[in-house]
């Protein structure tokens, strides 16, 4: 283990919530406002970890442990993902798949305590999270293994995306850009961003994310807050591994280039929430079986 | 160049997929206009290179497929007075995935088929354009709409093209123009057809002409 790796993770914890600031910012500049603060999701985050707690006499300890059991289970995963070309804290061959699996671990500790309340409207939410993403993880694995492929030999997602240079790009860009462009599509339904859910309002006939963490209260709703945060950095992260190819070996050098990179996909996402409209709900399957099929056919290509 | 023939043809696989996808009408011509642009492009990236010959060629294929098909296409569906596919007999979701079957059936019988040895110069062109040619036939097959139809046509035409760049290198300047002309009268023909469906039958779905069977 490199001392970097430990620093990288300690930032990532540190830094998740800054790029839902930044996002907000690009979209309150894009509309012509001042906005809140950059830190403002600190805050946020802060108040909550201070309030009580209030739990409704129906539900049970499933309710409970879910933000909790959820935002341990990104940490996992927030564990495994390298950054800048320094491989990440923990890595062995093959553990991309225990990355997803963490991932759907996590979304299925929100579904079940959404579920746990009896509430009919988070039961929608959930069936519509579940519906969703049971369509994204295909988009999100295939994609890994494409990019896999593209560096051969590699079998962790350290090494994977670690290998991930100038060379690999001029040898299989069209498919790294294919796999990166559905990882776009899969970090925006997986964030609930706008092309697939807005974050910014609370109608009931389109909410998807919100829908399930309305029943949970201060701490919880930090946890759950904080959770997507690093849900956020996690796949932003793979997403600038591959879209940032700089692997000079200097650590300052890679480490500026894919912290940049990780600004940049804030911005971008901004950009995308300021000039799009929310897809009706029904379009939303085909978006995300479209991102899968760009992952088929980025791997397609390396398969040859 | 064999990166920018790879390169032209997996921006070629795209287009398919989303062409799959798309239920509006002026994005799915404006989705054909650039994958016959793509193709006009092509020769210019062969094993020829930049010629005289080829660069006629491209010039020709650009101006039809990504000018005139278009303007011609729009005006069709401005008089019938068509924005979207509505209900095709293949819905959007399962017409992507059979795209990704195609798409691997198409990689397969590309390994497979043999071709003279010193044609495929670039590894991506002869299952690239199988899948163009498969994309285009279904695309005919699972849609109502006459111009949908005419955009499969032209999806075809590109595959074919593709494929007859990656096979037969040195095609007569004549028979390649012959092509581009028969095209051109087609889809000419087939526009004022949309127009003169529309204004019979106040709409363009093709399937119910069957009922005019006896």
């Amino acid at each position: 283990m490199r001392i970097e790796s430990a620093v990288h993770f300690a930032a990532a914890l540190v830094l998740a919530p800054l790029l839902l600031g930044i996002i907000n910012r690009t979209k309150a500049l894009a509309a012509g406002r001042a906005g809140q603060p950059l830190l403002q999701p600190y805050f946020d985050i802060i108040k909550l970890l201070r309030k009580g707690a209030v739990y409704s006499r129906t539900t049970t300890w499933v309710f409970r442990l879910g933000p909790a059991a959820g935002l341990a289970a990104v940490t996992l995963a927030l564990a495994f993902v390298p950054f800048g070309g320094a491989p990440a804290l923990l890595a062995f061959s093959g553990d991309f798949l225990l990355v997803v699996y963490l991932l759907a671990a996590a979304r299925f500790a929100t579904v079940v305590a959404a579920l746990d309340t009896g509430s009919s409207f988070e039961g929608m939410g959930a069936s519509r999270e579940v519906q969703f993403s049971a369509l994204a993880e295909p988009a999100l694995l295939l994609g890994i293994i494409a990019v896999a492929r593209a560096a051969p030999g590699a079998a962790s997602l350290s090494a994977c995306l670690g290998a991930v240079d100038g060379r690999a790009w001029a040898a299989s860009g069209p498919a790294l850009a294919l796999a990166a462009a559905a990882w776009l599509i899969v970090f925006l339904a997986e964030n609930a961003r706008i092309p697939v859910d807005d974050p910014a309002t609370h109608l009931e006939l389109t909410m998807i994310h919100e829908v399930m963490v309305l029943d949970h209260g201060g701490p919880d709703l930090a946890y759950i807050l904080y959770g997507a945060a690093l849900k956020m950095w996690v796949l932003g992260a793979l997403l600038a591994a591959v879209l940032v190819p700089v692997r000079t070996g200097a650590w300052a050098v890679d480490c500026a280039a894919a912290a940049a990179g990780m600004i940049l996909l804030a911005v971008l996402v901004g950009a995308i929430e300021s000039s799009m409209a929310r897809l009706r709900l029904v379009r939303v399957p085909q978006l995300l079986i479209a991102a899968s099929a760009l992952s088929v056919l980025a791997l397609i290509l390396l398969m040859r | 160049m064999h990166g920018m023939t790879d390169g032209i043809m997996a921006a070629l696989l795209v287009l398919n997929l989303a062409l799959l996808g798309t239920s509006r009408l002026a994005f799915c011509i404006t989705l054909v206009a650039a994958q016959g642009v793509l193709t006009g492009l092509l020769p210019l990236v062969s094993s020829s290179g930049v010629t005289l010959r080829t660069l006629f060629l491209a010039a020709a294929v650009i101006a039809l497929k990504g000018v005139v098909f278009p303007r011609l296409l729009s005006n069709a569906i401005r008089g019938a007075d068509v924005r979207r596919e509505v209900e095709p007999y293949v819905g959007w979701g399962l017409s992507l995935l059979l795209g990704l079957g195609l798409l691997g059936i198409s990689f397969w019988l590309g390994a497979k088929l043999p071709l003279p040895a010193a044609a495929p110069e670039a590894a991506l062109v002869v299952p690239g354009a199988i899948c163009t040619i498969l994309i285009g036939l279904l695309v005919i097959v699972s849609r109502k709409k006459a111009v949908t139809q005419v955009a499969g046509y032209l999806v075809l035409e590109n595959g074919i093209a593709a494929f007859g760049l990656a096979v037969v290198p040195d095609v007569p300047l004549l028979i390649e123009l012959g092509i581009l002309l028969d095209v051109f009268v087609a889809v000419f023909v087939m526009a004022i057809m949309i127009y003169r469906i529309s204004q019979e039958f106040d709409h363009i779905d093709a399937d119910r002409l069957s009922a005019l069977k006896g």
